[in-house]
């Protein structure tokens, strides 16, 4: 059978069926109980939220050949004009002007690369490091007059709120509080069964408006970008805008709007990390890299919206996971679960006849064994570095067969070929 | 007949060069139109600017009578021109679906592609037309014929019923020229106006009902091809006698050079590029490699420079094993490279003649002094190259991007010719230059064969590969399918070597 014909959906929709299996088998072998725990999904979700948005981002600007490295700046200008919008106007006014925000980071970008033929990654650090700047410069000014606010923070910022779905989830409609069938099948402590459905009630419950939006982005972007005119002609400038341009393609405009739109999702991003979902108050250098993540997420997902949700919810969990995860019993479990997932990957890269990828996934999953073995719980420090070394030992495994655009990154001149 | 085009006085003017200089053409309608001349003649930038690519500064164009100025290619496309690039203008990652309908895509509401009235429009033009592709296949799947054929179709989905071919036979081998020339005659029938920018005088004669030589940037004659000769039309073009890659006699040796001996190389997923390929160069041999691009004969070359491993088999330089040297140690025991891609593995083009005519040599006199880089001995080399070699420079101290691809090429020969290999692995030595700089690289082959230099030519010219080699070998998918003699060969034959048609030893 061939994978890669199978719809992109269904095919993710598989390698989660076997990730919620191992997590299910790790769970019950360790005793813990928040592998699979409602609030695990939960806090997942609104982890990947951020990320997700940051990658569909990078999506738009890559698939328009531009290399947004500026991801993570343009999520931090988010971050504070969606605080202070929120604070001052409103919560809706702070997601307005978060976006907004971000876009203006993207315009930059795009008025460097594209117009000024500025290398792509040049760009992006620069605004990277223009953006903490700016925010730095902007609280002093602005926060600081705010009750409540500091140089480093806002006062609390409301949020959009939030939904939980009737009947799966127990939401209600009007004033009837509809049954939660999520939520009994989850306490039936059916094997796998309960598991799957913990994780779906979290994905239900109190859900934000921005989530919701988020992820109507994902199948709205796949739409856009390979069904209509404008995806198309987008595209191309990321493939070879050279042939774009002798149709008559205005290249310069795509690559603008492509990476405008990049500021704008990363800007979302931003805000809603600001927003109570995650923080509910801005505070200096909370975005914590989740941009770069983003990118991350994009790359893992090999330049597809559906993959990059993929990413960001694989990205997501063991950041969710920490940030639960008080005694350092779940992070601990999650080691495991990395060790199992390097075995597999060993096996896998053996059977491909990759022998480095091989020796290294299994010297990996061993260490991770022994760890795993010679401690009961982890510390503090690494509970919030975990995530971040899970990341990267996914993109060594998974980055190498990817397709990126093949203009991607390269500096595009009307008239030269 | 009518007029389809009418060009005159046309001028264009870049910095320091007068690309047209008072250009004038008439193209009937219905006709195959050839347009002739050496690399800088002007040919492109006629076409460019018909094309509405670029501005003439000054003169007229008229198109079915009706005078007209393109700012922009989407004018010249709503006038029913349309333009097949030298260089493909597709994107590989898309479909062929996807590359024919953009810029003129069927459109729903919301801006959503009709991909089913594409898929019909697509398929009534190539009924059409006689010209048939399946519209899902990813451009990357497709020889190059085929993506040749995309473009065509794409220029027709337009509805252009002028259509512009800019050296349409520079990609493709003999048969698959047939095959595009039948596709030609088809298109014609059906009414549609054909120019074509060529340069082998042969197939111009062949095909075309109506031929106009450009030189210098200006058009010095137009003529019927049962008129003149192919090499009355070689004189226009050059304004004075043809050169040739002939060699005269034999200067083959007895003592082998380079000794491959059943070499294989292998891709990251153990893909087989170089298939158990044996073969021996003595000195004062030139053995040529004949093959359409991709069937291996870069990682062969690859394999022997050292930039690529080798799986099995050994290579030996004057005997002595070198299949596990580094590139380095093999370039100092005298293998000389000019590289297929002269900017990406040639030179360096922001740097200065004299760094550039170091590279590769950068470990031996009198490029060095000890460990330290030797100014004063590295220029005066590169002055002697540029004597030598005649590299048209003002001084070696301008950087290389400012030289043209003729005397880049020729800086790259003459590095390497001074530093007097054992074996020379030239791979297309004249690609992309002109007449005059061919003739020159084709006369220091020659002289340094003379002197004992064992070559490795690989060449997409197959004139050029007949006149330069003792030997030719045919190279197909990764393994040398077929040994034979220059002198007894001519390029139709050698085509169908190289497309497996025909098979062994001649």
């Amino acid at each position: 059978m061939n994978w890669e014909k199978l719809p992109a959906w269904l095919r993710w929709a598989l390698y989660a069926a076997v990730g919620v299996f191992v997590l299910t088998v790790v769970q019950d072998f360790d005793e813990t109980g928040s592998l699979t725990a409602a609030g695990s999904s939960q806090s997942m979700l609104r982890w990947a939220v951020p990320i997700l948005l940051a990658g569909l981002g990078g999506l738009f600007s890559e698939r328009a050949g531009v290399v947004n490295i500026g991801l993570e700046g343009m999520m931090i200008l988010g971050t504070w004009f969606g605080a202070w919008g929120a604070v001052v106007y409103g919560p809706w006014w702070g997601i307005v002007l978060g976006m907004a925000a971000g876009a203006v980071g993207g315009l930059l970008h795009a008025i460097a690369t594209v117009t000024f033929g500025v290398d792509h990654v040049i760009s992006g650090v620069a605004i990277n490091i223009l953006a903490p700047g700016i925010t730095r410069f902007l609280s002093s000014e602005v926060l600081t007059t705010l009750p409540g606010g500091s140089i480093t923070q806002s006062p609390r910022v409301p949020g959009v709120g939030t939904f939980t779905l009737p009947i799966l989830g127990g939401g209600s409609i009007g004033s009837w509080q509809t049954p939660d069938f999520f939520g009994w099948l989850a306490g039936r402590e059916i094997f796998l069964i309960s598991d799957i459905a913990s994780i779906a009630k979290g994905l239900v419950t109190r859900i934000s408006w921005v989530s919701l939006i988020a992820l109507l982005l994902v199948p709205f972007t796949a739409w856009l970008l390979w069904r209509t005119r404008f995806g198309l002609r987008l595209r191309i400038c990321g493939e070879r805008p050279q042939a774009g341009e002798a149709q008559g393609i205005n290249v310069y405009r795509f690559k603008y709007i492509g990476v405008v739109i990049s500021g704008a999702l990363s800007g979302l991003g931003g805000a809603f990390i600001a927003s109570p979902e995650l923080s509910g108050i801005y505070l200096e250098g909370q975005t914590t890299g989740r941009g770069f993540i983003g990118l991350a997420a994009l790359i893992f997902g090999n330049w597809r919206p559906v993959g990059v949700l993929g990413g960001a919810l694989l990205f997501g969990y063991p950041f969710g996971i920490g940030l639960r995860d008080l005694d350092g019993s779940a992070s601990h479990s999650l080691i495991l679960v990395n060790a199992i997932g390097l075995a597999a990957v060993a096996i896998w890269a053996a059977t491909r006849g990759k022998r480095v990828d091989a020796v290294l996934a299994l010297v990996l999953g061993l260490a991770a064994a022994a760890w795993y073995l010679t401690s009961d719980t982890l510390p503090d420090v690494w509970i919030n570095i975990l995530p971040f070394v899970i990341v990267l030992i996914v993109l060594v495994f998974f980055a190498q067969r990817l397709r990126a655009p093949a203009a991607d990154g390269l500096r595009y001149r009307k008239g030269e070929n | 007949m009518a007029t389809a085009i009418e060009l005159s006085g046309i001028t264009k003017r870049f910095p320091g060069v007068v690309a047209n200089d008072q250009v004038n053409l008439t193209v009937e309608e219905g006709e195959i139109h050839a347009i002739c001349g050496e690399n800088g003649a002007g040919k492109s930038t006629l076409m460019k600017i018909l094309y509405g690519m670029q501005q003439a500064d000054s003169g007229t164009m008229k198109v079915h009578g009706r005078e007209v100025r393109f700012v922009s290619p989407t004018e010249a496309i709503a006038a029913g021109i349309g333009m097949v690039h030298q260089h493909f203008m597709l994107a590989d990652q898309l479909t062929v679906l996807e590359n024919v309908i953009l810029g003129a895509e069927p459109t729903k509401a919301l801006g959503r592609i009709d991909f089913e009235a594409a898929r019909e429009h697509l398929r009534e033009v190539g009924q059409a037309y006689g010209l048939t592709i399946d519209p899902n296949d990813l451009i990357e799947e497709l020889e190059v014929g085929e993506r040749q054929r995309v473009e065509i179709i794409k220029v027709l989905y337009r509805g252009a019923k002028i259509l512009i071919l800019d050296e349409p036979t520079a990609v493709l081998v003999p048969q698959e020229v047939e095959e595009l020339f039948r596709n030609m005659r088809g298109l014609k029938e059906d009414g549609a106006t054909i120019l074509f920018i060529d340069h082998k005088l042969d197939e111009v004669l062949a095909i075309a009902d109506t031929i106009t030589v450009l030189r210098d940037g200006k058009t010095v004659a137009t003529v019927k091809p049962n008129e003149v000769t192919a090499h009355d039309l070689a004189e226009l073009m050059v304004g004075s006698e043809l050169p040739t890659p002939e060699t005269t006699e034999s200067t083959v040796t007895d003592q082998v050079a380079l000794d491959v001996e059943s070499v294989t190389v292998l891709d990251e997923d153990e893909r087989v590029l170089v298939d158990d390929v044996t073969f021996r160069i003595r000195r004062g041999e030139v053995v040529g490699i004949a093959g359409v691009e991709g069937n291996g004969q870069a990682e062969l070359v690859d394999a022997i420079l050292g930039t690529r491993p080798v799986h099995r088999g050994s290579i030996k330089l004057m005997g002595e094993d070198v299949t596990l040297l580094p590139v380095r140690a093999r370039r100092e025991r005298g293998i000389g490279y000019i590289p297929q891609d002269r900017h990406r593995e040639g030179l360096l083009l922001t740097a200065p003649l004299w760094e550039n005519a170091a590279l590769g040599h950068q470990t031996q006199e009198p490029f060095v002094n000890g460990i330290f880089i030797d100014r004063a001995g590295s220029k005066e080399r590169t002055e002697h190259i540029r004597k030598e070699f005649d590299v048209r420079t003002p001084n070696v101290d301008v950087h290389a991007h400012a030289l043209s691809g003729g005397n880049q090429q020729k800086l790259i020969v003459g590095r390497e010719m001074t530093a007097d290999p054992i074996v020379l692995l030239a791979a297309h030595p004249t690609r992309g230059i002109d007449v005059g700089a061919q003739a020159e690289v084709w006369d220091d082959i020659k002289l340094a064969r003379s002197k004992g230099m064992a070559t490795l030519l690989i060449s997409a010219d197959l004139d050029e590969l007949i006149g330069l080699s003792d030997t030719i070998v045919v190279m197909l998918r990764g393994g040398l399918v077929a040994t034979l003699d220059p002198a007894k060969l001519s390029p139709r034959e050698l085509g169908a070597y190289m497309t497996g048609a025909k098979e062994g030893a001649a």
